[in-house]
């Protein structure tokens, strides 16, 4: 018998199987089958479900002909006798780049490109729905070897690069065919993502929302050229219309994103396939309301290596906690019923697979439902169950031998067949010699252990008590053993030679230090070392894993259950009502049903949970009509309008920063889109309830909002010296790209309005909104020259600027604002941060606010936002104005300017009841909000604040004790990296760290 | 031109006003004109007197002559007879606080953050303590005038950039030059200490989150060898100047601090330890968002903290959201001495904002007075100006003011008067000039 231990061999003579199977075979390996093979005495899963024991497996040709008990077998038939082992359909990896190479990146020029570098294709470089990874794709066979051993028959390729990737390509790892029998079909599906591509420099989009908005235009545009409108030709269009039937896969790459991919495709009627982050885990019933079938990722987290306890001080709690949580998401998959397959995409290789697989099922994934997620699982999502993942009739002859239970840790993958042609993993003849061993030489008695894989094992040579070095090789059924004598201070060895019997003894001789030979016999004992290690080894497999509880958000201070309505009874508070009854003294207020149901003396509920307030302040919420919190991305910066992206798309409802706003007072918050162009993005208007998902924070019946900038940052003034290729880059054309943009709104809205055929622009659907006065302008100012432009241009289109934010130099227009009906929402003393913001003052709120404008001051800064109340109190220092009237700064007036004053902003009998309860006079500096109410949910509570430090600080002791314990028994860990929160503000991109402006 | 402005009162005519106004624009004086020298002696009658040293007294008169303070008493115990020849400054209800003190700070090295030509608080070099920020400080900045009204009257003016930044000097906020500004020239010196942890570059494809650095080590070895090198220089015959090494001899001779700004528990330890070895004299460390996990080992060594800017936001996502909020109070509960630096993102207009800083460590935990020290009396220490300045005592420098209420809550702090020196100056700003400017342009408008 040939045997190769190492490597996997794939039989020579097969070279020829398909195509040219007329060819003589003469190199006498089993797997000659021109004719048929059969397997036999084999425990053959034909589906993770359909097991037959002692059955035989039929194939011919590359495919199964059958699988069954009574199989008869033609006389022209091979027949391998696997009694013992087992047969299982090859694993198939649904997301692969095999045999495509991602383009490299282009080298950057010094400034913006905005413009596209094709023609005849879509106006976005990053969108190529006419690429096919066919064309590009060559055979892997080193890859396919790594891919074969990890058990894969068949892989799922495509070109992950770019926005729209186009077609992909289902290939059978097949080292002996062409691409004639590899090939299964050459199209299998159509890949998305919002990534941009390395082939171009293009700007746009920036951002996660941009890209969401690029896709929602293609998807319109692509429609409006079906339907034969455009006169010029688009190949990208073209061809995605041409791949609407295949299955669409999405790149999404993490919990936020499967949502949001889930979002854009629902729109459209489209459910793509997700490939998920492998966080799903943490808020599953989000992802299984997608019904979309997924693909993991099983990249689990080693452990940290927290040995240096000042480093692991800087490690995350949800960093901590992923850990021991991520290798439960398949299993969390599986439970709700979410139909998913797995993949080795995030791995660094192959071989990683199997141990993080493992891992997966020691949290509790089912092996039945690992091995659906290997094989009948990616086979349906791709259209192909009847070819590839089961071994039913006429399926792909692809499966793997093996020696027992797949996700057996100890279980032997002997072969992996792939369309007919064998690939030997490990010798399925090689008996296996691994257990104990007696011997005994000179009247001395050894012991032997053999252990490890077996094709690599290791020995353990003791006598008396005393191990001695030793070294093992076993080839060809014979063995080689070497170990040292008992005097260790000389180097000598006695050497053996024997082979193996049936019975796994050994036969041979031994040659002693001094040159004499004597026969050797090794009698087999047992297959389990029975040494005390293993044993707890056992222990441990059976024991289930410790798994940190999910809380919402899933990180330090997340509620292991969200705060939920109260009836609330506050008494003897002073009351700041922000309506006509100002501040009052001594009174309570009674919360019911997440509404102020009562404000008076001597209230009283019997089911109200009553909290003294003696000595304290209750004021409404405090709003912030400028933040940047809680999203994953600010700036769409690619194209100096961005209308088309909402902020709506990309909350991140896990910042930390919404629980610090909300021990701030912060209820609510409007997040804008920062300030890098002229026509920025829609808002979204969110109430800080901490542990709902992104979606339930957004207020229901939203106002519509847009964000508007004007002044350095959109003429790109602070860019860096090469940024002047976009227009506009001075006031003037500020201006222009306003007139343009609202001129080519208004006969939009006209031709929509007249019936006819229109090509849908979301673009231009959002400024008709802005001339229907159904959204409104929050616009970033600064100097009176341009803010006075913009109430001009407005006017001219027949509608009001809503509010202008920051606003600095409002005061030298104050009358005009007045006039123009537009609010301010100011920063109370920011200054000199750069050129257009030298006239700053901090009596702007005040001369404003006497000029009878509705003026709100604001944060744009996560750092500020938590203490409003604070910079609302300058407006007392810098300019007189009243107590009361610092107060409704952030609370009545940004809830006015937000339009959203019925419901929020003052305490008032059948308002929400959104309110903070004050340690002190809330516009002093020493007041703590101690309890923030949503809606009669408790978000904030001081005290509940000081146990959840407490535990934090023991949960995260305690995983890093794990982790050390993990670090001891040999696990492999990965070095620290700190978690840091990037601050957002109005000039933050997506991935880039280094311009903050405001 | 001088405007006095010592008696505010006596300018509320509107006629004064929009000529002075007028003149400052149209001659485009960037900044107050600083006050002449005390002539006359100062009474300050019935406020309340906030020592800066923890003390206070309720009914205090306090007089000052040629700048320094001649009488401080509480009035309720003795009564002190006024010559006519003195200003009589009638405090009732009101409250005198020794001048804030801003230290570690850029003021008046940079106007405009974003206009790189107004910039010069970072030079290039990486060991270069021979660089002194005094002779770039510009004494008419409008951004240094924007302190006085809020009782900020004294700074420690601070190079950035470099792992030895240069050399630091302290000022007072109303001067002709910089000559003239000067309290102490070259009071210490600034080292960025090594980062325990390293960002990727992301503009590489490097993730660009942070990692462990694996210079550190090296990184520190550096400075050990600059000092040692710079001793070795001092004993030898300085045939040939190094301006770099000879720079440094303060630090061991005790004439100059070692300002050491790190942030870590890890770094702290670290560079205290440096310190030891290395034989300085006094260091401190500024920024020290983690000090209080090392404030035994900081009291043990005498170390100081200029503690970062208490309005941050907690430096790791798990902190506590109050940890830059108390961390004052934990380092002054376990005795170390501290004051209140706050360089950071746009730090030189917000360092206005510094007694309010101060005051919101008292909404976490601190006594008021107590906080007071964090930015007079414990800032003097800690620059060594504490002979002169930072509390309100006989024989210390007139640098003080009066507010209408407490100056530690924005609600509060309204300045009426204030002195450095002793000299009345100036409570107008380009700002305010700006807010009479419109204010009196709309009321006109009401007016038919």
């Amino acid at each position: 018998m040939i045997k190769h231990c190492l490597t996997i061999l794939t039989v020579l003579c097969s070279l020829t199987l398909f195509a040219q199977d007329y060819f003589p075979k003469n190199d006498g390996v089993i797997a000659k089958n021109t004719n048929y093979t059969a397997f036999t005495k084999a425990k053959i899963y034909v589906t993770p479900t359909q097991v037959i024991e002692n059955g035989t497996l039929l194939i011919k040709d590359g495919k199964v002909v059958a699988a069954g008990t009574s199989v008869s077998i033609p006389k022209n038939t091979t027949v391998i006798d696997v009694s013992g082992k087992s047969i299982y359909p090859s694993f198939i990896d649904i997301f692969s780049d095999f045999g495509v190479e991602k383009p490299k990146r282009q080298g950057g020029g010094r400034s913006g490109q905005y413009e596209p570098t094709r023609s005849g294709y879509y106006w976005n470089d990053h969108v190529m729905p006419e690429k096919n990874a066919i064309e590009k794709f060559s055979y892997d066979t080193k890859k396919a070897d790594e891919l074969i051993k990890a058990g894969f028959g068949v892989v799922n390729t495509h070109i992950q690069d770019g926005i729209v990737r186009g077609a992909g390509a289902l290939v059978a790892l097949n080292n002996d065919g062409g691409n004639d029998t590899r090939i299964l079909t050459a199209k299998s599906g159509q890949y998305l993502s919002f990534s941009k591509s390395n082939t171009s420099n293009q700007s746009y989009p920036t951002s996660v929302m941009g890209s969401m908005a690029l896709l929602r235009q293609i998807y319109y545009d692509a429609d409006w050229y079906a339907k034969g409108n455009v006169k010029t030709k688009d190949l990208s269009l073209e061809a995605l219309n041409n791949n609407k039937n295949l299955v669409q896969i999405f790149e999404a790459g993490s919990r936020l994103n499967d949502l949001r991919a889930d979002k854009v495709g629902d729109l459209f009627n489209v459910q793509y396939v997700i490939l998920g982050g492998g966080d799903e885990y943490e808020r599953i019933n989000d992802i299984k309301a997608m019904n979309a079938s997924m693909i993991i990722p099983i990249n689990f987290p080693d452990a940290y290596d927290v040995e240096n306890a000042f480093l692991a001080e800087s490690l995350s709690l949800d960093d901590l906690r992923g850990w021991n949580q991520k290798p439960t998401n398949p299993k969390v998959l599986a439970d709700n019923n979410i139909t998913f397959a797995l993949t080795t995409h995030d791995l660094k290789s192959p071989k990683d697979f199997k141990s993080n697989l493992m891992r997966a099922i020691k949290f509790g994934l089912s092996k039945e439902k690992a091995l659906e997620a290997l094989t009948i699982n990616p086979a349906k999502i791709l259209g192909k169950s009847d070819m590839i993942g089961s071994l039913t009739n006429g399926s792909q002859a692809n499966f793997l031998i093996v020696s027992g239970d797949i996700f057996d840790e100890k279980t032997i993958v002997y072969e992996n067949w792939v369309q007919g042609s064998k690939n030997v993993l490990e010798d399925m003849n090689k008996k296996d010699i691994r257990g104990t061993y007696d011997f005994s030489i000179g009247g001395e008695t050894y012991e032997m252990t053999v252990k490890g894989e077996l094709s690599k094992l290791k020995s353990e040579v003791t006598s008396n008590e005393k191990t001695r070095g030793s070294k093992l090789s076993y080839t060809d059924d014979w063995i080689n053993l070497s170990f040292t004598t008992q005097d260790s201070t000389k180097q000598e060895f006695i050497r053996v030679v024997a082979s193996v019997d049936n019975s796994k003894n050994l036969n041979g001789k031994a040659i002693l230090p001094d040159g004499m030979e004597t026969s050797f016999f090794a009698n087999y004992k047992s297959s389990e070392p029975t040494d005390k290690k293993s044993e707890e080894g056992k222990d441990s497999e059976t024991k289930p894993e410790k798994v940190s509880a999910v809380t919402y958000p899933n990180k330090a201070f997340g509620f292991k259950e969200l705060p939920k309505p109260e009836t609330l009874l506050f008494k003897n508070a002073t009351v700041w009502t922000n309506e006509k009854d100002g501040i009052l003294e001594n009174t309570d207020i009674l919360i019911k049903n997440g509404k102020i149901a009562q404000i008076g003396k001597n209230l009283s509920d019997g089911s109200a949970k009553t909290i003294d307030a003696t000595g304290k302040h209750i004021t409404a919420g405090v709003i912030d009509e400028h933040s940047h919190i809680a999203a994953s991305s600010i700036n769409e910066a690619g194209q100096n309008s961005s209308a088309e992206v909402s902020i709506e798309d990309v909350i991140d409802e896990s910042d930390i920063d919404i629980y610090r706003n909300l021990a701030g007072g912060v209820t609510s918050i409007q997040i804008l889109h920062g300030s890098a162009n002229p026509i920025g993005g829609r808002s979204a208007i969110i109430k800080l309830k901490w542990g709902e998902s992104g979606s339930n924070m957004i207020y229901k019946n939203t106002p519509k909002f847009i964000k508007f900038a004007l002044g350095e940052n959109v003429k790109q003034s602070n860019w860096g010296d090469t940024e002047t290729n976009r227009f506009p880059q001075t006031r003037m054309g500020v201006e222009q790209v306003y007139v343009d943009y609202f001129t080519r709104a208004k006969e939009y809205d006209a031709l929509k309005k007249s019936g006819k055929p229109y090509r849908k622009d979301i673009e231009m659907e959002t400024l008709a909104e802005i001339l229907n006065k159904e959204r409104f302008i929050s616009c970033h100012s600064y100097v009176q020259s341009e803010i006075n432009m913009l109430m001009k241009v407005a006017e001219q289109f027949n509608f009001n600027i809503n509010t202008f934010t920051h606003i600095l130099e409002g005061y030298k227009v104050a009358d005009k604002m007045a006039e123009h009906g537009v609010g301010g929402s100011t920063f109370s003393d920011w200054w000199a941060y750069k050129y257009e913001v030298n006239d700053a003052i901090p009596y702007n709120a005040a001369i404003m606010h006497n000029a009878g404008v509705t003026v709100a001051i604001n944060s744009d800064d996560a750092e500020m936002s938590r203490r409003l109340n604070q910079e609302a109190a300058k407006t007392i220092k810098y300019g007189g104005v009243s107590e009361e009237d610092a107060m409704k700064f952030v609370t009545l007036n940004p809830a006015k300017l937000l339009h959203i004053d019925d419901r929020v902003g003052s305490i008032k009998v059948g308002k929400d009841a959104d309110i903070v309860l004050w340690t002190d006079h809330p516009l002093s500096i020493y007041a703590k909000a101690e309890k923030t109410i949503i809606e009669g949910a408790t978000y904030f509570d001081l005290k509940r604040d000081e146990q959840m430090q407490n535990a934090i600080k023991i949960e995260k002791s305690d995983l890093i004790n794990d982790m050390l314990k993990a670090k001891n028994e040999g696990l492999k860990t990965q070095p620290i990296k700190k978690k840091e929160k990037e601050l957002m503000h109005c000039d933050t991109e997506d991935n880039q760290h280094e311009r903050h402006e405001h | 031109m001088t405007l006095k402005t010592t008696n505010t009162k006596d300018m509320n005519t509107k006629i004064t006003f929009t000529l002075i106004v007028l003149l400052c624009v149209t001659l485009g004086f960037a900044q107050q004109t600083p006050a002449p020298k005390q002539s006359k002696t100062v009474a300050i009658v019935g406020a309340t007197a906030h020592l800066g040293n923890g003390e206070i007294i309720q009914n205090s008169t306090i007089l000052f002559a040629d700048g320094k303070i001649t009488t401080l008493v509480n009035a309720d115990e003795i009564k002190i007879k006024i010559g006519s020849d003195v200003d009589i400054i009638y405090a009732d209800g009101k409250h005198v606080y020794p001048g804030f003190i801003i230290p570690n700070s850029t003021l008046g090295l940079v106007e405009i953050d974003a206009v790189r030509a107004t910039d010069d608080d970072a030079e290039i070099g990486g060991m270069i303590p021979h660089v002194r920020s005094l002779i770039a400080y510009n004494a008419e900045s409008k951004v240094v005038e924007s302190m006085r009204p809020n009782g900020v009257l004294m700074g420690q003016i601070t190079p950035r950039g470099g792992r030895i930044s240069g050399t630091s000097s302290v000022v007072q906020f109303d001067a002709w030059n910089w000559e003239d500004a000067a309290v102490k020239v070259d009071d210490g010196i600034h080292m960025n200490w090594p980062s325990s942890f390293t960002r990727g570059r992301w503009w590489l494809g490097e993730d660009p989150g942070l990692k462990l650095n694996d210079k550190y080590s090296e990184q520190v070895a550096q400075v050990t060898s600059f000092f040692n090198e710079s001793k070795a220089y001092e004993s030898g015959d300085k045939k040939q100047t190094h301006l770099p090494y000879q720079a440094t001899k303060g630090l061991f001779d005790g004439s100059k601090k070692l300002f050491i700004h790190v942030d870590d528990e890890k770094g702290i330890t670290d560079a205290v330890q440096f310190a030891k070895d290395n034989n300085v004299k006094s260091m401190v460390i500024v920024g020290g968002s983690e000090a209080y996990k090392v404030a035994g080992l900081l009291k043990q060594n005498n170390v100081a903290v200029l503690l970062q800017r208490v309005h941050s936001r907690p430096s790791s996502e798990d902190d506590d959201y109050d940890q830059p909020y108390k961390a004052a109070k934990m380092l002054v509960d376990d005795g170390v001495l501290v004051a209140l630096e706050n360089s950071g993102d746009m730090e030189r207009m917000n360092a206005r904002n510094l007694p309010f800083y101060a005051g919101t460590t008292v909404a976490h935990g601190l006594k008021k007075e107590e906080a007071l020290k964090l930015i007079t009396s414990n800032t003097a220490k800690i620059l060594g100006i504490d002979k002169d300045y930072g509390t309100l005592e006989v024989g210390k420098s007139a640098t003080l003011f009066i507010s209408e209420g407490d100056a530690l809550d924005m609600r509060t702090n309204q300045l009426t008067h204030a002195f450095i020196d002793g000299r009345s100056i100036s409570l107008e700003t380009h700002q305010t000039e700006l807010w009479h400017r419109y204010d009196e342009k709309y009321k006109s408008q009401k007016q038919p």
